[in-house]
């Protein structure tokens, strides 16, 4: 039998607020255990919560960027549970009117664009650590993570493999850090996922029993262990038994799915709304404001990338916005039209669609991109070629991101502007990105210090060739008896005699003047 | 001195006949001599009240001192005082010290008031006789034998003896009105949100709401001024204009002048408040009150809650849930009772909760667990969520008719210790009248207006709407300048300690 996978994820991202969401208390990551734990966060007795308004922007911002509804109002629940590293024995979070409602993100799979809707997102607050090493027998508690704000973004069960889960979570990951609410920190904990998985025979319409795996904090992680567990529920089906809805663990160092607890363990969290909090209400004005300040999308930008022309861009945006999805904020589409209108047609880049998917993977990178090509000194497919191609593969060697790179926008741009202007060949110009890269200075420092110039003085060049030409006298028979190949051989001897420096089309132009070719 | 009204003292204090340590020794004095056998406080700080008292001399001497400067109080345990432990009167807490004050703490603090110590209470402010305190039962200054009613039991008793001129309170079903009718004080539970929960260890957070005890409506006045007021640590705390509680009281005549001081008044009598059930002496206390009013210029209107008499269920299934959740943090983990032995963590858990809660906390405990069950939320907890607005809905209507609502605080007078120990729900009916003004967070207060046969204390629950403080404290004065029930005092009283201002 063929078996069809389903795939729906709940992702827990810690938004960048500087304190808590209930609580005075910083947030940042690595203080000493319980130095950043108020009386609030310590649940201490008669304290009472009090909401940060950073977080609700911020979940404001997912909101609109995933083209969901705002709920003008929403509640805070208590999710009653006992746990050490859980002080007030409850959970803040929301439970049946959540801030954010449907939505949907695109994402590019290898059978061509998909749509994964989202089921909601929720404000809630973190639980502290328990810590069970060095105490001897007995548990440390640390609650400086207690309070800390996080979004909880649930899909609909929208994913068919593993690969697709995993590119929904790494587009997702990108988005929260491209609308600057989550420093997509996984090591830290800041972006972690819970994979729903269940399987079914190809072509069913109803969903397999479900089991969900806990506390994915990677995305190769994430892959294998759905992996393992796709294959663990189809050989229990096959077998003849069934799976049993339960949460489960993946080891990664057996590469295995464990189970942690079955559904009959499940407790009962007598979700009611929090009476220390008043419903939320966002009116229309605070909508508008976060509105106003949302960034560029990175869908948006990529199809900016993409077009060739302003009539081109716009029917990309209406064709685009016209897609009937369920859930999905048309206006957000047709809203984006004036601001494309207003910045973005200064210049029409059309690249590739390869070029414009890797160029909007972060924010940074397009910036950067953006900001090579508005120096209006380099062709939008050289900075495009370049930037996937040197810079990147020179970052990767150093292990950084585009932030951290040692050359700017408009250091690069200069270097591009030297092959487009003929000053430097390509190749050269790979030599002079190497010495910028190492902190040797701007390109045009570099090419002057080491000579590298191209040659393109007429008189100059003729010379060379007519030397190459009297050195080779066996190539230009060759070439003569009809062998194509002999040419380049010359060609390759004249650049070689100016250490690569002489302009190769003044090269090959004079020397098939000299060859009568 | 020590018969004073708060007012009174404050007066004195005002114009130098006494100073804040004179009185502060003669309430440590009173209270050393009278207590053991009241047992109304669990802390007394006497030593630090002295320095309160001697600082608030220097600020008189300094020219700077409001009304409450220098004026000996006594807070509920159930807020926070930084330093001095706040046990809930719970073992759980027996060795709880905070570090910060609560908002109301604060505010009087502010206001120069001088802190004698922290009063017996209820365990969690769960109780209508001060009889489930870990800390022992407070007894009822007019008759030793009987419970001084709950759950602020041990600030009523305290203040009705004379130990303390003021103190605070708290009420969630009536723990501040229902012992102030048992113990024959006047107390004022203000409109939800008015005075910040922030410090207070929360018993049901939609329905908590902290007060005033004292003598006079007065005394509930200026106490009030210092503790209400916007907080932004209590998301719930109103953000209102500051009041002043005393201007209504001092803006016209009194009756010895002749006017009718009450004339516009509208006072709406519920029939549902006057059937059967009340104890005889209480419905004819009520009514010779009532005569007093009209005397006064009042007006009698009936009006109807039809769904008021749901407020003891409603409010047994809402106060519970919140409380099954409030309590969870409880759990012996970062602080409070700890078992001292245990296996694991679960067995750490049920220990520890198990010694450290009361019988009548569990009780809450499990039956506010049920309510919100999954299977049970509907049919419990969301229902009395829709009859609590129904409940607000019926005085919604009667304020169209009316100013203020009078009736019965409790349906009896003050009972034996014991009386009803072994049935809750007959206990949980004590507060009959009282549980609707928390269901709709409107004011409403409890004067003394007379006693039953056997010497007991009758109270008389005046209700008003939304932020009518001022208002039912008016209410309250002209009965109050009119009458003197408010100015017996207990047989304790007689003795050492008097002397005249």
């Amino acid at each position: 039998m063929k078996w069809e996978t389903v795939i729906g994820l709940e992702t827990h991202a810690q938004l960048s607020t500087a304190s808590k969401i209930f609580s005075g208390a910083s947030t940042a990551f690595g203080a000493a255990p319980n130095t950043q734990a108020s009386p609030v966060d310590l649940a201490l007795p008669g304290v009472l919560p009090v909401l940060n308004k950073g977080a609700v922007e911020r979940a404001i911002r997912f909101g609109l960027a995933v083209g969901a509804t705002i709920n003008r109002r929403s509640v805070f629940a208590r999710k009653n549970y006992f746990y050490p590293d859980l002080p007030k024995g409850y959970q803040i979070s929301q439970f049946e009117i959540p801030v954010v409602q449907g939505g949907a993100m695109t994402i590019a799979t290898a059978q061509g664009e998909k749509t994964v809707r989202l089921t909601r997102a929720h404000l809630e607050e973190d639980a502290g650590k328990s810590l069970h090493e060095d105490y001897h027998g007995m548990t440390g508690i640390d609650l400086n993570r207690a309070g800390t704000p996080l979004l909880e973004i649930v899909s609909e069960p929208d994913m068919r493999s593993s690969e697709e889960a995993v590119t929904y979570a790494k587009a997702l990951h990108a988005l929260v850090r491209w609308i600057g609410i989550c420093d997509g920190n996984m090591q830290e904990g800041s972006f972690r996922c819970d994979a729903n998985v269940s399987v079914r025979p190809a072509g069913s319409d109803t969903l397999g029993t479900r089991c969900e795996i806990k506390n994915l904090n990677s995305f190769r992680f994430m892959q294998q262990a759905i992996e393992f567990e796709v294959r663990r529920q189809i050989e229990l089906i096959e077998d003849g038994r069934s799976v049993v809805q339960e949460t489960r663990l993946y080891d990664p160092d057996r590469n295995e799915t464990r189970s942690m607890r079955s559904k009959e363990d499940a407790q009962d969290y007598r979700y009611f709304p929090d009476p220390d909090l008043p419903p939320l209400v966002i009116d229309e004005a605070w909508i508008e404001r976060v509105r106003a300040e949302m960034p560029e999308l990175p869908a948006m930008r990529r199809l900016r990338f993409m077009a060739t022309s302003r009539v081109d861009l716009i029917e990309i945006v209406k064709s685009r916005s016209n897609v009937d999805q369920e859930g999905v904020d048309d206006e957000l589409f047709d809203e984006s039209v004036p601001v494309l209108q207003a910045s973005a047609l200064k210049a029409t880049y059309g690249l590739p669609q390869s070029d414009a998917t890797t160029l909007v993977s972060s924010r940074a990178m397009a910036d950067y991109y953006e900001g090579v090509v508005a120096t209006g000194r380099v062709d939008p497919k050289l900075a495009a070629n370049w930037i996937l191609g040197e810079l990147s593969a020179a970052m990767n060697r150093a292990e950084i991101e585009i932030e951290r790179a040692p050359i700017s926008p408009v250091q690069l741009a200069a270097l591009l502007s030297r092959i487009d202007d003929g000053t430097i060949s390509g190749k050269i110009a790979k030599e002079v990105f190497d010495a910028m890269w190492a902190g040797d200075g701007d390109a045009d420092t570099i090419i002057a210090n080491r000579g590298l110039k191209q040659i393109s003085d007429e008189g100059a060049i003729d010379k060379i060739v007519d030397e190459v030409l009297a050195a080779n006298p066996a190539i230009v028979a060759e070439f003569r008896a009809g062998k194509e190949k002999a040419f380049n051989s010359l060609v390759g001897q004249a650049m070689k005699a100016t250490k690569g420096k002489a302009n190769p089309a003044q090269v090959n132009a004079i020397l098939k003047k000299k060859l009568g070719a | 001195m020590m018969t004073s009204s708060l007012a009174d003292l404050s007066r004195a204090l005002a114009e130098r006949r006494l100073s804040s340590v004179e009185l502060t020794q003669a309430v440590l004095e009173r209270i050393a001599r009278i207590n053991p056998t009241l047992n109304a406080f669990v802390t007394i700080d006497a030593e630090h009240a002295l320095a309160d008292a001697r600082a608030a001399d220097a600020r008189r001497a300094g020219g700077e001192a409001g009304p409450l400067n220098g004026i000996p109080i006594a807070h509920k345990d159930v807020l926070m005082t930084a330093g001095l432990r706040t046990t809930c009167g719970s073992r759980m807490l027996e060795n709880f010290v905070a570090p910060y004050d609560a908002h109301v703490v604060a505010g009087l603090k502010r206001a120069g008031t001088v802190l004698i110590g922290k009063t017996n209470m209820d365990e969690f402010a769960m109780g209508s006789s001060n009889e489930t305190s870990y800390f022992g039962t407070v007894k009822n200054p007019w008759n030793v034998a009987c419970v001084p009613g709950g759950s602020s039991g041990g600030s009523a008793a305290a203040v009705a003896a004379r130990l303390v001129p003021g103190a605070t309170g708290t009420d969630t079903g009536g723990s501040i009105r229902q012992p102030a009718a048992f113990s024959g004080i006047t107390g004022l539970k203000p409109t939800y949100g008015i005075c910040s929960r922030y410090g207070l260890i929360a018993f049901a957070s939609s329905l908590d709401q902290a007060g005033a005890f004292g003598q006079t409506a007065e005394d509930c006045a200026l106490l009030l001024n210092a503790m209400a007021g916007h907080d932004p640590r209590d998301s719930t705390s109103l953000d209102r204009p500051a009041e002043d509680y005393t201007r209504l009281l001092r803006a016209r005549g009194s009756p010895h002048d002749g006017a009718q001081p009450l004339a516009q008044l509208r006072i709406g009598l519920p029939n549902e408040y006057f059937g059967a059930g009340s104890d005889p002496d209480v419905a004819a206390a009520l009514d010779t009150a009532l005569a007093e009013f009209r005397r006064l210029g009042a007006k009698i209107v009936n009006v109807a809650l039809p769904n008021v008499n749901l407020s003891v269920p409603v409010y047994y299934v809402i106060a519970p849930a919140e409380a099954s959740s409030n309590l969870s943090r409880f759990d012996g983990v970062r602080y409070g009772h700890r078992a001292a032995k245990y296996d694991d963590l679960a067995d750490m858990y049920k220990k520890s909760r198990a010694e450290g809660f009361g019988a009548e906390v569990k009780r809450r405990i499990l039956v506010g667990t049920y309510v919100l069950s999954h299977g049970y939320y509907d049919a419990y907890y969301l229902k009395a969520q829709q009859v609590r607005r129904l409940i607000a809905d019926d005085f919604r209507r009667a304020y169209e008719k009316c100013d203020v609502i009078m009736g019965p605080t409790a349906p009896s007078t003050a009972f034996r210790f014991g009386a009803m120990t072994g049935d809750p729900v007959q206990m949980y009916l004590n507060d009959i009248f009282t549980t609707a003004a928390n269901l709709t967070g409107a004011p409403a207060m409890s004067i003394p207006c007379g006693f039953d046969r056997s010497g007991l204390p009758i109270g008389l629950q005046i209700q008003g709407d939304y932020f009518a403080e001022a208002q039912i404290l008016d209410v309250a004065h002209r009965y109050q300048q009119a009458t003197d029930w408010h100015q017996r005092s207990p047989a304790l009283n007689a003795g050492r300690g008097t002397r005249s201002l």
